[in-house]
């Protein structure tokens, strides 16, 4: 049973945070210091000796609360400003970031590498490479919180989060749940191993890995025979996807938007949000047809195509990519984890 | 006050003061049943495993302790009590302005109070005090409803105490009372009254929200319904973050009297003070946000919500300032009440304090979520609003019940508590800051030295609160007679009989002088300073 004051530091970005508190511990300190000596040097030097005394009446001073309503202030503008230029490095993953993929649900952690590993309550990730998750919940709040890392980000239902971090030294870091989300709320834990770049490629391959998540991706969205209208040549009843990640996309309303991952999984399961301007709203809602690891799949597979334009896949060919696997994501209704009574 | 008796005459009264002891009666009581599943909640972490109770069972305890205290004890405290029972008094009036609206919100927070009760009977409610969409709505299976309920009629209980407090410092000042002659007791309980009108319809609607959701499935929170998880957030909070205010403001009223008359001067810079009530109050509601730094709100929200969050602590430390400024070249006395005011003033500076590193948002992401939240929230809540209650219970106690407290116990007390306080609530900063979560059933063995020195100092806070308890009790009959004014304090309660008249004065005292002028109440004099 260790004990320690502080966490270990195991982030870029732990260091900054820390800096933050040792600044914010000092201000305290000095103000706490200030304010008990002055109550215990008053308290003494002016304590009451006869039941008759009347002190002078004071009223107040201007200079004084001047001073200390100003000083103050500056003092919390100096940590919103630093606060918050932390907080922009923590919001903001660089770009060249290797993508996780998170879905929580009561009470578990699923884990995907683009690769195709998944893994439970375990993430396994390199020292020295920011990290970037991606993560979204199949039922209630969760938030992804890893202590050694300063790193916090609530797990939503129906929408998407991100947050990054990057290990600076190999270990086993806790990963908590850090917003209540019922019964075992505690127990939804796991580790984070951060390892050197060697063993993590080591791993990464040692692994049974079952397709990578665009293969995955791919074979689902043959499953569901998105290809049919969304033809890579353009021709079919529905916009064309090759190229599509990342490009700014107009809207039948007019507005502009940008096809991010938030943008492509609206898209699945709900069609009829966001209409591109020169088609018709065909397409059916997937709502309960594809989990939340399978929307991940297909948005991978749309990145990937967006690499490499005119990959050959038209005319509802299965390109030879597709591996003998069974996939287990597809075409299964969501699963109702809990029945609510109402009272 | 003594003027009839018998059960019918209190459960109809329209006398403010017996009101107030009702009030009394009633959160004390709540007070102890919130305290019953804080004791179960420590027992439980003294060691890593579950061991004691279930999860589920675990999860009910938080959301009750939390549910009870601040719905059913910090919320009415100060104002429905000392409030309810000083604020005419100390504006030189006969009653309230609406005396049986009075008696109707103390009749609300009861029935508020039974479905929560109900709903602990019946098998109790898991989601946190905080009601988190979609988990309460579309994925608990216990008492929410119930629960939900409680809390809307307590609801309407707040803003009728607070409306009837508006309009009484409106209209039923004594003749010559003006704004800036107010007892700083009245400023800060007229500025929270603000926050409870304007605040509370808003958390009424959000249960009603829940409500329809949770029973009729109508999409407004869970997205597998069409709604936005993260707008409960944003409505529970505008309401709750102003609420901290409502707990903590009438808290510094009370120390603002304490400070005064145990030093025997002025509050320095009274105006400053006063109105740094208001502008709590106001800024209050402008912060709502800083609860939702890694919800997934825009980062740019969340930087705008740090910034105003810092607004609200300048208010905060100006009070602070004047209360120790106050103390220079004062004639200080260390009696009970004093001591408790020494205890907020220690405790809410660091409550405070702590709030500066929560709203920076590089830090927040670290520790929202984790036990440094509950030690701060606690600093100023436990640390400010329940020691400022008990020092103005034993200030205000003689002219109450026209007994003294026994003053070597009380002290005591007050010593146990703020010792027991700390002991309770400094080590969860450190394991807050060590990413320990807060609503974990079990937890990870390197947490639990800290846990361990958590719960001895709960063991002690829970004497410091058992003694206070008896001695008053025991006082009502062995107590010292007090006599009208035993601390020599200016304000207009103390200057008529102990307990009171049923009209509070004998005829409509005129009033001529600023609050806190103590020529007028010592007497024969020895100047100092």
């Amino acid at each position: 049973m260790g004990f320690r004051l502080f966490p270990e530091q195991a982030s870029t970005i732990s260091f900054e945070v820390d800096h933050l508190l040792y600044f914010l511990l000092a201000v305290a300190i000095f103000f706490t210091v200030l304010i008990f000596c002055a109550i215990i040097f008053f308290s003494i030097r002016y304590r009451r000796r006869s039941d008759r005394e009347l002190p002078h009446a004071v009223h107040g001073g201007l200079p004084l609360e001047i001073a200390w309503s100003v000083i103050p202030f500056g003092l919390t503008m100096v940590m919103f400003t630093w606060g918050a230029s932390v907080f922009f490095k923590e919001s903001r993953p660089p770009d060249n970031a290797m993508q996780i993929y998170v879905v929580a649900k009561q009470w578990m952690w699923k884990l995907q590498h683009i690769e195709g590993q998944r893994e439970i309550n375990e993430l396994h990730i390199p020292v020295g490479r920011p990290v970037r998750l991606t993560m979204t919940s199949e039922d209630v709040i969760h938030s992804f919180f890893v202590p050694a890392f300063r790193t916090k980000q609530d797990v939503l239902p129906g929408r998407y989060t991100t947050t990054w971090f990057q290990a600076v030294k190999p270990g086993k870091y806790h990963l908590f749940c850090a917003e209540y989300c019922g019964t075992k709320h505690s127990g939804m834990i796991g580790w984070i191993y951060a390892m050197e770049p060697r063993d993590y490629e080591a791993w990464l391959s040692g692994g049974r890995a079952m397709g990578s998540l665009a293969e995955n991706g791919e074979k689902l969205f043959d499953d569901l025979a998105c290809g049919n209208c969304h033809k890579p040549d353009g021709s079919g009843r529905c916009p064309n996807l090759v190229g599509l990640y990342g490009k700014n996309v107009q809207l039948a309303s007019g507005a502009v938007v940008k096809a991010d991952e938030a943008y492509i999984r609206e898209s699945i399961l709900q069609p009829t949000a966001k209409i591109v301007a020169g088609y018709q709203p065909l397409m059916p809602t997937f709502q309960g047809l594809v989990t939340e690891e399978g929307v991940l799949q297909l948005v991978e597979y749309i990145k990937s195509l967006g690499e490499k334009p005119g990959v050959p896949e038209g005319s509802g060919v299965t390109p030879a990519l597709n591996r003998e696997v069974p996939n287990t994501q597809a075409t299964r209704p969501s699963n109702a984890t809990s029945t609510p009574r109402n009272r | 006050m003594n003027a009839s008796y018998g059960i019918k005459s209190w459960l109809f009264t329209k006398d403010h003061k017996r009101i107030a002891l009702l009030y009394l009666a009633t959160i004390t009581f709540f007070f102890f049943i919130g305290g019953i599943f804080a004791t179960l909640i420590r027992i439980e972490l003294l060691t890593p495993k579950g061991d004691l109770v279930s999860s589920d069972t675990y999860n009910k305890l938080f959301t009750m302790h939390g549910v009870i205290m601040v719905f059913f004890f910090l919320i009415p405290s100060i104002p429905a009590t000392l409030g309810n029972f000083f604020i005419p008094m100390m504006i030189g009036a006969r009653d309230l302005a609406f005396p049986r609206i009075n008696l109707l919100s103390w009749y609300l927070l009861v029935i508020g109070g039974l479905f929560a009760i109900f709903a602990m009977v019946a098998g109790g409610v898991d989601t946190g005090w905080t009601f988190y969409t979609p988990y309460s709505t579309s994925y608990s299976n216990t008492w929410v409803i119930a629960t939900a309920l409680g809390i809307f009629i307590a609801g309407f209980s707040s803003i009728l105490t607070g409306l009837n407090f508006i309009v009484t410092v409106h209209t039923m000042r004594a003749p010559g009372m003006t704004w800036f002659r107010l007892p700083l007791m009245v400023w800060s309980n007229y500025a929270t009254s603000l926050i409870q009108v304007l605040g509370t319809p808003v958390l009424a609607i959000t249960m009603v929200l829940v409500f329809c959701e949770r029973t009729f499935h109508i999409g407004i929170f869970d997205p597998a319904l069409g709604g936005d998880p993260v707008l409960f957030q944003h409505l529970f909070w505008f309401y709750s973050h102003p609420a901290v205010y409502i707990m903590v403001l009438p808290g510094m009223g009370v120390i603002s009297e304490l400070i005064s008359v145990y030093s025997r001067k002025a509050v320095f810079g009274y105006g400053f003070v006063a109105f740094s009530s208001v502008a709590i109050a106001v800024l209050g509601f402008l912060v709502w946000g800083h609860h939702l730094f890694v919800s997934g709100q825009s980062l740019y929200a969340g930087m705008v919500f740090s910034f105003l969050s810092y607004f609200v602590a300048i208010p905060s430390a100006i009070k602070v300032f004047n209360w120790t400024a106050t103390l220079y070249k004062g004639s200080i006395s260390f009696a009970t009440p004093m001591l408790y005011a020494f205890g907020f003033i220690g405790l809410f500076t660091i409550g405070g304090l702590t709030g500066l590193f929560v709203a920076a948002l590089g830090i927040d992401v670290h520790v929202t979520d984790t036990y440094f939240v509950i030690a701060h929230f606690h600093y100023i809540m436990v640390g400010g609003t329940l020691m400022a209650y008990l020092g103005g219970l034993h200030y205000w106690w003689p002219k109450i019940t026209g007994r003294m407290y026994p003053e070597g116990w009380a002290k005591l007390s007050a010593l146990i508590i703020f010792l027991g306080f700390n002991l309770t609530f400094f080590p969860q900063f450190i394991l807050g800051y060590l990413g320990m979560p807060r609503r974990y059933h079990a937890y990870s063995d390197e947490f639990q030295v800290l846990h361990v020195l958590s719960t001895a100092g709960a063991s002690v806070l829970a004497v410091g609160y058992l003694l206070p308890a008896i001695y008053f009790v025991w006082s009502l009959r062995y107590g010292q007679v007090a006599g009208a004014n035993p601390w020599k304090a200016t304000g207009l309660e103390w200057q008529t009989p102990s307990p009171p008249p049923p009209h509070n004065f004998e005829e409509t005292p005129v009033v001529t002088h600023d609050a806190y002028d103590y020529s007028t109440t010592v007497g024969e004099v020895i100047e100092v300073g």
